[in-house]
């Protein structure tokens, strides 16, 4: 393996700059991998919010269909007799998706703690493209702008996250919503340019800008997860990109690659045709469900990074790790048919990606039991990070399970697009990925602000967020297999489904106490930032390159380039009985 | 005891988790009716489900002792013994690999036989493939069911004689049957849950799909695929008859659609 090629010895010169840009290059429009990481990590963090109030207005809904909101109806849905009319409910789980995915998950992952995290711990000084990398910030909001604006159209993005064809490509067939689909599909474009910009950075930088002796296998997993997921993205999202601006093609200049002929929609004339809507799934899932893995290889390398430190153990198969994240990507490239089983696609193909699916289950299981063994014979300190990535661990497993019902394609004639589906996912992005963002956060605050976040608060907000998902979202499983199906907004209309509405009311219930719960990490958050306690250089006495730094660091990371002796996890080390660490950087 | 606190709350919940699903079928969360399925086919889909429920609630309850023990001693571990310097153990790893492994693939070998029944010609019953009953095009927000004439065959484009219905999809019950699915505008989906049916009516192709009611009366059919506003109110019916009443019922069907009235008072 091949040592990084930053020269080191000339580097003591410039590594260090002297601070005097104007603060609005300086906070604003700054080219620092730092700044642009917790730019990222505030906006993200708002983000989840608004979709967060999403989520509780669909969830009101489920449970209180077309009754009143208290406070919210009289203003908001005053033109429909202060109900959430269908087409609003539409809308509302289509942005909660889009809000969630395009706007948290995946920028918080790469762009907050990728920025932050990639040159801090393979000892770079900063991004090795930094203006791409405040681009790829700047990307963002053009995003969030095309979201926000297709909420003025009375039927708004009508064809969920997925946007299928016809419905999706189609004017007339979701009335109202006008030009507010095209944005819908603009704003993906957008955030599509971000995270491309994002992941050439994080490519060029970990292949090229490593500090000496930091060899690939010395790079801590959080690295392997960024750079994992930056490859997945550079390979799969031209895809996307590509349909969705063929998609906006049909929907604006009437190309009809996705359109058959002949359909008469809301009685307008027929379609011309000669397109196929099955070709979008096939283009939209291969990019879609290899993002399923960029929300999440990045939380599973952190986790074994916080894990290995909270237990003062070293990751338990290191290299294992690896090659399963790696599988888990690979195989993500040709699982996508599972989105598809019941398309009508060929029935064959459905048996073959059945099979890559249940064994994409393989590497999800090794990391389990690595973890597991990673907390095996360890020191466990309780505290807020701990619990939250003992819960990642406990959540992917759940998630993991539910995975293979949907996996096995008989099961899935039946549970496909139920609520199952909707009980996985959240299993996974939620239970999992936000249990790891949530640990990631207090671990990486005092390096962020120099400040430590408060751990009984922390520990609150954690246990109310444990309860309050579990409520939520374990009980979707039972509405599942009870045979009810997604994107409903009102499923109490049919028989068979009237008996449900209890139990949506408790998970409502669940689901506010989830939602007031985060009151606790904002509070927290940005309060620390004023009155949390002085952090020092290495709060949590870990080994990566980010704790040789001051905290925060200034700009340039590092006094001088630091030499890499070994590998991220030599806890508790026989070798060294005097410190139950030893810092990568330490000869 | 902070740390038998944080025990009993990573106990709990998997505990809780288990009693809560052991007790679905008797709260009537399970599937829907009587927990039953209505077709053959769904009787071994519930097969499939139930076993993969079995390994998963096996494992699931192996790792989570694991992680909980893991937790238990490790919390507990005394000061002054330090941590287990291990980077890990190639059997170990070789051990969950294989082992979780070969599971899997039993897993994923064993469901084709299921799949092929319901989507493979040469592999689902000969009847599933003579007896077409009715062409179904999704609409939004509704299902039109074309029917033959009573003693002709269903042809792909329709015919003078054929019937037409709304939303009410009748065969005949205790035999396969066999429906072309279409869509005349956007994509929805056919889903029978009772039968645990499914399929996607996807506009320009038009989609065989069999199914069989073991038993005449009348089921529910719902749109699975998010088909616009109205996606939530696209209920309709699937009314079985047994198989005299059946042929009677398209008799009358056809009397009611294409008699003018004259001949009878003739």
């Amino acid at each position: 393996m091949s040592t990084a090629t930053l020269s080191s010895s000339d580097d003591h010169s410039h590594a260090m700059h002297v601070d005097n840009r104007w603060w609005i290059t300086k906070y604003v429009f700054s080219t620092d991998h730092k700044v642009i990481g917790i730019q990222f990590l505030i906006s993200t963090l708002i983000m989840m919010l608004i979709g967060g109030l999403l989520a509780l207005a669909i969830r009101w809904q489920l449970a209180f269909p077309w009754s009143q909101m208290p406070w919210v109806s009289a203003e908001v849905f005053a033109e429909t007799g202060g109900q959430i009319s269908p087409e609003f409910y539409t809308m509302l789980f289509t942005m909660h998706a889009t809000v969630m995915i395009f706007l948290v998950v995946i920028p918080i992952l790469a762009g907050a703690f990728g920025n932050f995290l990639i040159p801090l711990m393979i000892g770079a000084p900063d991004m090795a493209f930094p203006r791409l990398n405040m681009m790829s910030y700047w990307f963002m909001w053009p995003a969030a702008i095309c979201f926000g604006l297709s909420f003025f159209y009375e039927g708004g993005p009508a064809a969920g996250w997925t946007s299928y064809p016809v419905l999706a490509a189609v004017y007339e067939a979701a009335p109202g919503s006008g030009f507010a689909q095209t944005l819908w599909l603009l704003g993906v474009t957008f955030v599509g340019f971000s995270s491309m910009m994002g992941s050439i950075n994080y490519m060029t930088t970990i292949i090229n800008m490593r500090a000496p002796g930091m060899t690939l296998f010395r790079m801590p997993l959080t690295v392997w997860g960024m750079f994992i997921t930056a490859v997945l993205q550079a390979f799969a999202l031209p895809v996307l990109t590509a349909a969705g601006l063929m998609l906006v093609a049909d929907r604006e200049l009437g190309t009809c690659f996705f359109v058959p002929g002949g359909l008469v929609i809301n009685n307008a004339e027929p379609t011309v045709g000669g397109g196929q809507p099955l070709l979008w799934q096939h283009l939209f899932w291969f990019y879609s469900h290899p993002a399923v893995y960029i929300m999440l290889l990045p939380a599973m390398g952190m986790i074994s990074d916080m894990l290995a430190c909270m237990c003062r153990k070293p990751v338990f198969g290191y290299r294992p790790m690896i090659y399963s994240m790696s599988t888990i990507a690979g195989l993500g490239f040709i699982v996508w048919g599972h989105h598809m089983f019941i398309s009508g696609m060929n029935p064959a193909l459905g048996m073959t990606f059945m099979v890559a699916t249940i064994m994409i289950a393989l590497p999800s299981a090794i990391k389990v039991f690595n973890w597991i063994g990673t907390i095996w014979g360890g020191h466990l300190q309780f505290n807020t990070v701990t619990l939250n990535s003992v819960s990642f661990v406990t959540m992917f497993i759940v998630g993991g399970l539910s995975g293979i019902f949907m996996a096995a394609v008989p099961v899935d004639i039946y549970i496909h697009d139920t609520y199952f589906i909707v009980a996985h996912f959240h299993y996974v992005l939620f239970g999992a990925t936000l249990f790891g963002i949530f640990a990631a956060i207090h671990f990486w605050f005092p390096k962020m602000f120099g400040r430590m976040m408060n751990d009984k608060l922390g520990q609150i907000h954690f246990v109310l967020t444990f309860i309050g998902l579990n409520g939520t979202f374990f009980p979707m499983h039972m509405l599942g297999i009870a045979g009810m199906p997604r994107r409903y907004a009102d499923p109490y209309l049919h028989e068979y489904l009237e008996h449900l509405l209890p139990l949506n009311q408790f998970m409502t219930y669940s689901a506010i106490l989830m939602g007031l719960a985060q009151f606790i990490l904002i509070y927290n958050f940005f309060g620390s930032m004023i009155w949390g306690k002085k952090a020092p250089k290495n709060p949590w006495n870990a080994n990566g390159l980010e704790w040789e730094a001051p905290s925060p660091p200034p700009h340039g990371n590092f006094e001088k380039t630091p030499n890499v002796y070994r590998g991220p996890y030599e806890y508790s080390s026989p070798d060294r009985p005097e410190e139950d660490y030893w810092p990568q950087a330490e000869e | 005891m902070k740390r038998l606190c944080w025990f009993l709350f990573f106990l709990i919940w998997p505990v809780l988790a288990l009693i809560v699903s052991a007790f679905t079928p008797r709260w009537n969360w399970g599937f829907p009716g009587d927990g039953v399925s209505d077709s053959p086919i769904g009787a071994e889909i519930d097969h499939l489900f139930y076993l993969i429920l079995i390994i998963c609630v096996i494992v699931f309850i192996g790792t989570q002792i694991a992680l909980l023990y893991a937790i238990w001693t490790a919390s507990g571990r005394p000061k002054e013994k330090r941590a287990w310097h291990s980077h890990g153990n190639h059997k170990l790893e070789l051990i969950w690999t294989i082992i979780p492994g070969a599971i899997l693939l039993f897993i994923a070998f064993y469901q084709m036989r299921v799949w092929a029944e319901f989507r493979i010609d040469s592999a689902s019953p000969e009847k599933a493939q003579t007896n077409i009953v009715a062409e179904v095009s999704a609409r939004q927000f509704e299902w039109r069911i074309r029917y033959p004439e009573p003693g002709k065959k269903l042809e792909k484009k329709p015919q003078p004689g054929d019937m037409y219905s709304v939303n009410e999809l009748h065969i005949p019950a205790g035999t396969p049957v066999r429906i072309y699915l279409r869509s005349l505008d956007v994509q929805h989906s056919f889903f029978l849950p009772t039968l645990r049916v499914k399929q996607d009516a996807v506009p320009g192709l038009v989609i065989p799909v069999w199914f069989e009611a073991k038993k005449p009366g009348e089921y529910p059919l719902v749109c699975a695929e998010l088909c616009g506003w109205g996606h939530y109110k696209m209920g309709a019916k699937l009314i079985a008859h047994p198989p005299e009443e059946y042929e009677q019922y398209m008799k009358k069907l056809h009397q009611e659609q294409y008699d003018d009235g004259y001949a009878k008072k003739k």
